[in-house]
């Protein structure tokens, strides 16, 4: 079983964060996995991916051209990767920053507005974790208590207070379920 | 022991520190930077050496001194970096030096671009330097075996009195995995009957790769080419998956090794006796292994992110007895699963031609293609 995600979004919103932590969730679950980004002469504000690889044997290629699953959180993301879902898969979309619907009929379309959401919760930075949340919520790969565990765990002491808040704000991804 | 999520390069920092590198001396240069900088770090935390050198040049030539004392001591940089340390890996070579370079590929000729390459094959292990020596070569193809592999490059350099040089690439060096580091091992105390130490109370002791005796140098040359035999027959490393009933046979190295073992999976799925061979040490090759894998198999498929340069080391091994074919990807582009499997595929089908050089036949198809 090998399940591959790509987040993709600007600079600046979280994107290689979220691949990490799920990097992180999946390695103290004892899984298999690989999260490689996107590396280039870029900048604050480019656009910017990664891709994690969770899997019960040994990784072959850490990059693929048609991922399960994707988040994108901005509309370069969505024109990017809306073709690359495989079919079956999960395309978790930032509705806060896109102007149109998907038009993939044959993948699980999750429409979230993250950054009113995050913005809700008080700090609109947490959008990339009700992102997380919704895609844990429609891709059974790793439980949401994992990822919790893993934010605990690696997220340096120093921003320990921001555990429940980033716990609220993946609990209000996961309500996202896909039609 | 508990996983440790690293960064390829820093993986390889942490384990060099682990083995007990006295001395670093590098210069930045994308996407082998996290090296430098975690050693940067680390080294003068732990008491040790870390030297941000004005080049490359600087950085090997420095390395070289240290290296005389018999401490471990290192260097890393990528692709173009290399090309300016060529001259002192010769010196160091020629003085028979224990020291380990480490190489994070890039796409190229030239200053090129940062995207990942193996591209330096030839140069690294068919020499690079001038005059005539031989440098083991080890692939790392994940974190944990980049982690492995820096510390066996200590070892062997020490054992053999070599160099010995980390080859890995952009992907690797860039990529997160969980790895288990090694103990810290203590730094070494005793040091070599020919290190330079300090000659009170004994002879001196004299290290220098001119040689201005042809005769003396040509035995300095069969010395070490009779340690190179010793370390061909002792040292070759290769990893092996589906081979037992395998008629076709997929060779890669590295990243590009991993990428054709999901290739192979995904090949094997649909019915084809498909299997991969991924060198480790490029060099000493394994000649061995795969002559004897192309006893058993119809065709082997060489795949390499550069023109064809693992190619001529395999077509010599196979010596005719399987017909070889090629995939490239240049220039620093990723090569991906499905394009090894479509070539797997193709081959699968038959009615393969077998007109020119593999390399020729490649190029043709690609043009093909456009």
């Amino acid at each position: 079983m090998q399940t591959e995600i790509i987040t993709a979004g600007f600079g600046g919103q979280g994107v290689l964060f979220t691949g990490q932590l799920l990097t992180y969730a999946a390695m103290d679950e004892g899984r298999e996995v690989t999260w490689i980004p996107s590396y280039g002469p870029e900048m604050r504000g480019g656009t910017a991916n990664c891709t994690v690889v969770i899997s019960d044997e040994e990784i072959g290629s850490p990059m693929v051209s048609d991922p399960q699953a994707v988040i994108a959180m901005n509309l370069p993301s969505l024109d990017k990767y809306e073709g690359k879902v495989r079919p079956g898969g999960v395309l978790v979309v930032n509705e806060s920053m896109v102007d149109r619907a998907v038009s993939r009929q044959d993948i699980k379309v999750v429409m979230v507005k993250a950054n009113e959401i995050a913005e809700e919760l008080g700090d609109k930075r947490m959008m990339n974790m009700v992102l997380l949340g919704a895609l844990i919520a429609n891709l059974p790969v790793i439980p949401l208590q994992a990822i919790e565990k893993a934010l605990a765990g690696h997220l340096p002491e120093r921003h320990h207070k921001m555990l429940p808040k980033n716990y609220e704000a993946l609990k209000r991804g996961a309500a996202h379920l896909a039609q | 022991m508990a996983k440790e999520l690293m960064k390829g390069n820093e993986a390889v920092a942490e384990a060099a520190i682990r083995a007990g590198v006295t001395a670093y001396f590098g210069y930045p240069i994308t996407p082998q930077t996290e090296l430098l900088e975690y050693m940067s770090r680390r080294m003068p935390e732990l008491g040790r050496v870390f030297v941000q050198a004005e080049s490359e040049l600087a950085a090997i030539n420095m390395v070289y001194g240290a290296a005389c004392t018999g401490r471990r001591v290192m260097s890393s940089s990528s692709s173009p970096g290399v090309s300016l340390m060529m001259e002192g890996v010769s010196y160091i070579a020629g003085t028979e030096l224990p020291v380990v370079l480490v190489d994070v590929m890039r796409g190229g000729p030239g200053l090129g671009n940062i995207a990942p390459g193996q591209g330096d094959y030839n140069q690294i292990v068919h020499g690079g330097g001038h005059g005539e020596y031989r440098a083991i070569v080890l692939a790392p193809g994940s974190v944990q075996e980049s982690v492995d592999l820096t510390v066996l490059a200590f070892d062997l350099a020490e054992k053999y009195r070599s160099i010995v040089v980390v080859l890995s690439d952009g992907s690797i060096g860039q990529m997160m995995e969980p790895c288990e580091l090694p103990p810290m091992q203590p730094l070494k105390t005793k040091f070599p009957d020919w290190a330079v130490t300090g000659s009170e109370g004994r002879d001196r002791r004299f290290l220098s790769s001119i040689n201005l005796d042809p005769a003396a140098q040509e035995r300095m040359n069969f010395r070490v080419m009779r340690r190179w035999q010793e370390i061909e027959a002792n040292e070759v490393r290769y990893k092996e998956y589906y081979m037992e009933d395998a008629r076709f046979v997929v060779i890669g190295f590295g990243s590009t090794g991993r990428v054709a073992l999901s290739a192979v999976r995904a090949a094997r799925a649909e019915g084809i006796p498909v299997g991969l061979i991924r060198p480790v040490t490029l060099n000493p090759f394994p000649t061995k292994a795969i002559a004897q894998a192309a006893q058993q198999a119809e065709v082997m498929l060489v795949v390499e992110m550069n023109n064809g340069q693992m190619l001529e080391d395999v077509m010599l091994a196979a010596d005719g007895n399987a017909m070889v074919e090629f995939y490239g990807r240049m220039g620093g582009v990723f090569m991906l699963p499905e394009e090894v499997l479509s070539e797997i595929c193709r081959i699968a089908a038959g009615g393969l031609s077998t007109e020119g050089h593999p390399r020729d036949r490649w190029l043709n198809r690609s043009a093909q293609k456009k």
